[in-house]
């Protein structure tokens, strides 16, 4: 880990102990606080929905399709973030509560709960930001890292982004299917078919629900119906997406490699979910819009951690990064987002390893070490 | 003469078919898909708990202290539960700050009377649960239920002569048999032997009277054992018997209370050969001793019905070990995947350091080792 701020086996020893403690201090700290805030979050949802659905039946009236796309809009976006994504972390396990067990919560999407789990619980947490085995890194579709091989099929990767932008939730229940380990042979069709069973078996009750009963269930009012379903299922993937992608690819995040990560003590792991992470800033009602991703660094050190809490852990672990000399992403969704839209537009063409560093040198490692000290400092001033 | 049982069961049939046509329709294929991936009930809950068909609920209609240690709660259950026997108990489980905690009390309500399930919770010195519901037990609560368990009950085949004996909080399935045979009018011989401290810690004893007087078949006697004063003197004893049951060789015999009644009647009525005649329900309040140490016990894997001894390793090394091939992902405590459910015993968690001995309690097996005896579900 050398471009990147260095700590000592004693000081990584340390830091993880610190940490250590904030999480079991929070651990320890849970109680009626964090099931009524969950409940009262999935109150809402439900009403949303519900809501939505009724003013969609009088969608001949603008008003009334309007309201109604953006409350079943909100509804899909609480479901599948502050709810579904931190549920299936298992952060509401500890409550006994069988609507609230990671194993048996199911999302309305087309992704599985048992392979999200998989997916993102266990492959994208562990592996984080290490290229190779983090697929989050692109998704097998998109070129997200100076560290990945170019080839021409990448100058289409702002085209795919918008593509996997629109149909995201599609485009998570395929991330499992390893799609480009299938098309190098690693892996085949075959070995995927019940997972393939199990995705269908989800998009055909999404479909079913959203484009045909409710729709034909509103008489005179089904295109109506079946235009706002579309519409609030876009919205969700289009906001999901822009959330998600500000969490590990805005400037100033690092990226590692197998070598560097192996034998990994706990307080290198904790280091590389830190380096690996970045931050939005905003109101309340947008930590909560955004499923507290907007919190992504507290959420990669601690992913089992009621997400309502990050912000108040926030707090903590600036303080003992600002100790340690080590940095912490922050910064407005505009400023995070765009410097992401510009990376993707950037890894388009070959090498694309910082637009202006480019300029003045060639070597690789060197080009490394300026871009993510003058982007480090971008960060620090931000937050 | 119709009997409160026969009403019963009359009005039940009645009432079941408006509830079955209900059902039909919430959990129709059509508002299943319209209501899918969480299912109707995730949506009817938020409107009134108790509608929720896939756990069985209740919603407290009643709540009475009889003893300052104890509280009587009478519940309305969503569910039919009238399934159960005299004698069995069900799990209740209540939300003690945001986490549920479920312990399994006998119902001691008449078998005829299922719409209201009457439960005596009694506190444990370090209950969790009974001084929760001691103190805050009220109509409007809800809570979660089960459907009736236990081996201990009344037999189908009501024997002629029974012999009821109560030792304490005990009293609460072998009142459930005295009410239930009540209600059915039973007209053989019923001695009822109830023990308890002291008057302040007795329960149900106006109603042991009333029923007494109803029912002449029924006679009632009262034992006080720190300071006497009741119709049998001090603990259950063999006088005792021959003096208010001496036909017990012929009649059933229905016992529950501390250890020590069980013992004492256990050892009598072998000394007398009619061991069959005999049977026991033990209500042993849970014992919170937690070793810490060496590696002791052993792991029982009830899903997979095997056991090994533990080796002090975490659970999902020792399952390995065992050849099992439980879920796993990360393997340091951050992902879940490994998550289960621990059935009995304590644990030790490897992060904290924290050991945890609640029951049915969900573990990552990756970080978490045996602290002496286990059972858990894979």
């Amino acid at each position: 880990m050398t471009d990147y701020p260095t700590l000592t086996p004693e000081q990584l020893d340390s830091f993880g102990r610190e940490l250590d403690a904030i999480r079991d201090r929070h651990l320890a700290d849970r109680g009626k606080r964090d099931t009524e805030y969950i409940r009262k979050v999935i109150r809402a949802q439900r009403g949303l929905e519900v809501a939505g659905r009724g003013m969609l039946m009088l969608g001949f009236l603008p008003p009334a399709w309007l309201g109604g796309t953006a409350a079943l809009s909100l509804s899909k976006i609480l479901d599948n973030m502050e709810i579904g994504h931190n549920v299936m972390h298992g952060q509401y396990d500890w409550t006994g509560d069988p609507a609230l067990s990671s194993k048996e919560f199911e999302w309305d999407t087309a992704c599985p709960s048992d392979q999200w789990r998989h997916s993102h619980n266990y492959m994208h947490h562990t592996h984080t930001n290490i290229v190779g085995k983090d697929r989050d890194i692109g998704y097998g579709i998109l070129r997200m890292s100076e560290d990945e091989e170019w080839r021409p099929y990448y100058l289409g990767n702002p085209v795919y982004a918008a593509l996997l932008a629109t149909f995201f939730q599609y485009g998570v229940a395929m991330h499992d299917l390893e799609v480009e380990r299938i098309q190098t042979g690693e892996t085949s069709l075959a070995e995927k078919r019940d997972m393939i069973k199990s995705i269908w078996h989800k998009v055909r009750g999404q479909w079913l629900k959203d484009y045909a009963l409710f729709p034909v269930l509103s008489g005179p009012s089904a295109p109506f119906v079946l235009a706002g379903n579309a519409t609030a299922n876009l919205a969700r993937n289009l906001w999901s997406f822009t959330i998600i992608f500000c969490g590990h690819f805005p400037d100033g995040t690092h990226e590692f490699s197998e070598e560097e990560t192996e034998d990994e003590t706990r307080g290198e792991w904790y280091y590389r979910q830190l380096l690996g992470s970045a931050n939005l800033t905003g109101g309340k009602l947008f930590h909560v819009l955004s499923g507290n991703l907007s919190h992504q660094i507290e959420h990669h050190l601690f992913p089992d951690i009621p997400a309502h809490r990050y912000a108040e852990i926030s707090v903590e672990v600036r303080e003992v990064c600002e100790r340690y000399g080590l940095p912490y992403n922050s910064g407005p969704l505009s400023k995070q987002f765009g410097s992401v839209v510009r990376k993707i537009f950037r890894l388009a063409l070959p090498g694309g390893g910082g637009g202006e560093a480019e300029e003045r040198s060639g070597d690789p490692v060197a080009k490394r070490d300026v871009v993510v000290r003058a982007k480090e400092d971008d960060a620090l001033l931000v937050a | 003469m119709q009997t409160v049982a026969d009403t019963s069961r009359f009005r039940r049939a009645r009432r079941s078919t408006s509830r079955q046509l209900g059902n039909r329709i919430l959990r129709s294929s059509l508002v299943e898909a319209l209501a899918a991936p969480h299912g109707v009930d995730r949506y009817l809950e938020l409107v009134r708990p108790l509608w929720n068909a896939s756990e069985v609920r209740g919603e407290v209609v009643r709540a009475e202290r009889q003893t300052a240690r104890s509280v009587t709660i009478e519940v309305r259950p969503n569910e039919d539960l009238s399934g159960f026997r005299a004698g069995q108990f069900v799990n209740l489980s209540v939300e003690v700050d945001g986490k549920r905690h479920a312990r399994p009390y006998s119902i001691s309500s008449s078998e005829h009377r299922p719409e209201r399930v009457e439960l005596t919770i009694s506190t444990h010195p370090d209950g969790l649960v009974s001084h929760y519901l001691r103190d805050r037990a009220q109509p409007g609560m809800i809570v979660g239920l089960s459907t009736g368990d236990g081996e201990f009950h009344l037999p189908a085949a009501r024997p002629e002569r029974i012999v009821l004996i109560a030792g304490g909080s005990g009293i609460t399935p072998v009142i459930s048999m005295l009410r239930t045979l009540c209600d059915e009018g039973h007209e053989g011989e019923i001695a009822f032997l109830r023990y308890a401290a002291s008057p302040e810690l007795a329960l149900y004893d106006d109603e042991l009277a009333a029923l007494a007087e109803r029912h002449p078949n029924l006679v009632v006697h009262r034992a006080y054992t720190r300071f006497g004063g009741g119709d049998l003197d001090g603990h259950l004893s063999r006088a005792q018997l021959d003096a208010v049951a001496p036909e017990r060789a012929g009649a059933e015999t229905f016992v529950c209370g501390p250890p020590s009644l069980l013992e004492a009647a256990q050892t009598i009525w072998a000394e007398d050969r009619i061991e069959t005649r005999l049977h026991v329900e033990s209500f042993v309040p849970p014992t919170l001793e937690i070793q810490t140490g060496t590696a002791e016990g052993r792991i029982r894997f009830e899903g997979s019905d095997l056991e090994v001894a533990n080796d002090g390793r975490s659970l999902l090394e020792q399952a390995e070990e065992a050849g099992l091939q439980p879920e796993s992902g990360c393997r340091m405590g951050i992902c879940h995947t490994c998550s289960c459910r621990k059935r009995a015993g304590s644990v030790r968690n490897l992060l904290t350091g924290e050991v945890s001995d609640t029951e049915d309690e969900q573990i990552q097996i990756c970080v978490s080792a045996p602290v002496g005896d286990v059972a858990i579900e894979i």
